[in-house]
């Protein structure tokens, strides 16, 4: 049957495969791949020593830290908040629902810049949230984790969302006829259920946040070694017109999104695999 | 979709399941409602505020302040530019969308799936190093730096730099969002069609098309949404010419560092009114989708 199947699809009748594989490889090739090759060549011309002085000055050093631990903080505040938000949009009735669920969306649409001035004003010390706090928000690196966690929350709630809304009751009702009660549910039945959805929504999050710039940049204060995060270091090497010290941190950043993007599918491929095991 | 959870207590047991209220099978109302105004609480901080902020801050010198604002050259010449944009690279990305979407969906080939995740390459990578590859290219150092400059094309620091600077930002939003769709739909009713004698493009465009069009209108409207907001891409290889090279993302930036927050929101709040529309058409596309 499969083979028939696979014999079937190779000797298919539709039209334009040459054309179209043509013209997204072309088309790949002139927006992605080369101009994306260029930073390993011009990262390939420098010598390995100028290399490995620009992307370990203390200040780039600083800058990766807060970045990532930054972009870590918005990802699990997103994991908790984006869960609840998702769990009462599926299984709670309430006025206003509709709107509440369309707004979610607004970090996808809302430009990034438009956020980070929004968010830079309110969080400020005389803003309108800001001044109800002791301690600064904006110009720390709590501002940086606010800015984050916006541009994050839609990746969470849209990713738990519909794994939600397509579990079945049976298995709670399942759960509830041999005596668990509704915590005990919750934890050994649902969330389990949700667990490959809640990593995939945190490392779209926290991939996004790692390289986040626009909204970032106005609430952050870009102090060097304070509130400067990774993309902003490039951002200062290219208005001095030091494009070789721009490309090696720039190869820093790419190697750890995909480091990062090959330990996510590890860790989705062990969940996956022991949560069907039955 | 959502089943009701809602206990009715005058119901009969044997009609509805959940008719006696059991604490087994859903939250007391205590923990419904903390939920919930945590939820709405964390909402409020996040997004809500924000964006009545913006509204409040543009509207806080009169209308008549907020409308030179609006209506200021230069910040007419950005909205120009950042329709041209949005005209150039939202339908680039429609056709490139479309032909990946059916070579990956409608053949099988060897490395496909590299292919998909070379599409969403670009979602991975940081906007700033999107900036800067386009630099490296076409910069005065860069790669073609020499040959453009001897054949007096410029491309960074102009309008094409821009241009394709959101091309590759905004590459897989089109082809994403069809490949699920179009795979779930399968290749049965193009066989039909291309089998009764009707050619490729008449195929295309009267099966394949009608199939699609709500999913291709959800990825124009994000590819849109991303279009008009780039910022950090567009910052690197715009040159911040005023009223030359300015989109209004780089427009809203240098009011704001000017100290000029009356007019950064004014123009900022024109740009969530385009937000709020493409969440309603998306909402609105939602729920024809779910209706077909």
């Amino acid at each position: 049957m499969e083979l028939t199947l696979k014999k079937r699809k190779r000797n298919t009748i539709i039209p334009g495969f040459s054309l179209t594989l043509g013209y997204t490889m072309l088309y790949l090739s002139i927006i992605v791949l080369l101009p994306l090759s260029m930073i390993f060549f011009n990262t390939f011309s420098m010598s390995w020593s100028e290399f490995f002085e620009t992307i370990s000055h203390p200040r780039a050093v600083a800058s990766y830290r807060l970045t990532l631990s930054t972009a870590l903080a918005a990802g699990l505040m997103n994991v908790v908040f984006g869960t609840i938000i998702a769990w009462v949009l599926v299984r709670y009735q309430f006025p206003g629902k509709r709107i509440v669920d369309g707004l979610v969306d607004l970090p996808f649409a809302l430009p990034t810049a438009v956020a980070g001035i929004a968010l830079a004003t309110l969080y400020a010390p005389n803003g309108w949230i800001g001044q109800f706090f002791d301690f600064k928000i904006a110009y720390t690196p709590l501002g940086i984790i606010i800015a984050l966690t916006f541009i994050g929350l839609p990746f969470v709630v849209r990713t738990v969302q519909p794994v939600l809304q397509n579990l079945g009751i049976e298995i709670e009702e399942a759960s509830a006829s041999l005596g668990a009660n509704r915590l005990q549910t919750f934890f050994k039945v649902i969330f389990p259920e949700l667990i490959p959805a809640v990593i995939t929504g945190f490392s779209l999050a926290f991939a996004r946040a790692l390289g986040e710039y626009g909204s970032v940049v106005f609430i952050a204060g870009n102090m060097p070694m304070e509130t400067e995060i990774t993309p902003l270091i490039i951002m200062t090497k290219l208005e001095q017109y030091d494009y070789a010290g721009a490309t090696a941190i720039a190869t820093v950043m790419l190697v750890a999104s995909f480091i990062f993007l090959l330990i996510i599918n590890i860790i989705q491929w062990y969940t996956n695999r022991k949560f069907n095991q039955f | 979709m959502t089943k009701s959870f809602e206990a009715q207590p005058e119901a009969p047991l044997t009609v509805n399941r959940t008719a006696t209220k059991s604490y087994a099978l859903q939250e007391s109302a205590l923990i419904k409602w903390t939920f919930i105004t945590i939820s709405l609480l964390f909402l409020s901080l996040f997004l809500i505020l924000p964006l009545v902020s913006i509204f409040v801050t543009a509207l806080e010198k009169g209308w008549e302040t907020y409308i030179a604002s609006i209506t200021h050259p230069d910040a007419l010449s950005a909205i120009k530019l950042t329709l041209t944009v949005v005209l150039i690279v939202v339908p680039l990305n429609a056709i490139f969308g479309i032909a990946a979407a059916w070579v990956i969906t409608k053949f099988s080939f060897k490395g496909k799936n590299l292919l998909i995740t070379l599409i969403d390459l670009p979602f991975a990578i940081s906007p700033v190093i999107a900036g800067l590859i386009f630099i490296l290219l076409f910069g005065a150092q860069g790669l073609f730096g020499e040959w453009l400059y001897q054949n007096d094309i410029q491309i960074v620091f102009a309008i094409p730099g821009i241009v394709i600077a959101t091309l590759f930002v905004t590459f897989p939003f089109v082809a994403r969002e069809l490949i699920p769709l179009m795979q779930m739909q399968g290749i049965t009713e193009e066989e039909a069609s291309i089998s009764l004698g009707a050619s490729g493009f008449k195929t295309f465009f009267l099966v394949t098309l009608p199939n699609i069009k709500w999913g291709l209108l959800y990825g124009l409207i994000l590819c849109n949404a991303r279009t008009i907001g780039e910022f950090g891409a567009v910052s690197v290889v715009s040159g911040h010419i005023r009223g030359m090279t300015n989109t209004m993302p780089l427009h809203i930036e240098i009011l704001y560092n000017e100290y000029q927050f009356t007019a950064a929101f004014a123009v900022a709040s024109l740009m969530s009114l385009l937000a709020i529309i493409t969440i309603v058409i998306k909402n609105f596309i939602e729920w024809k989708a779910e209706k077909s």
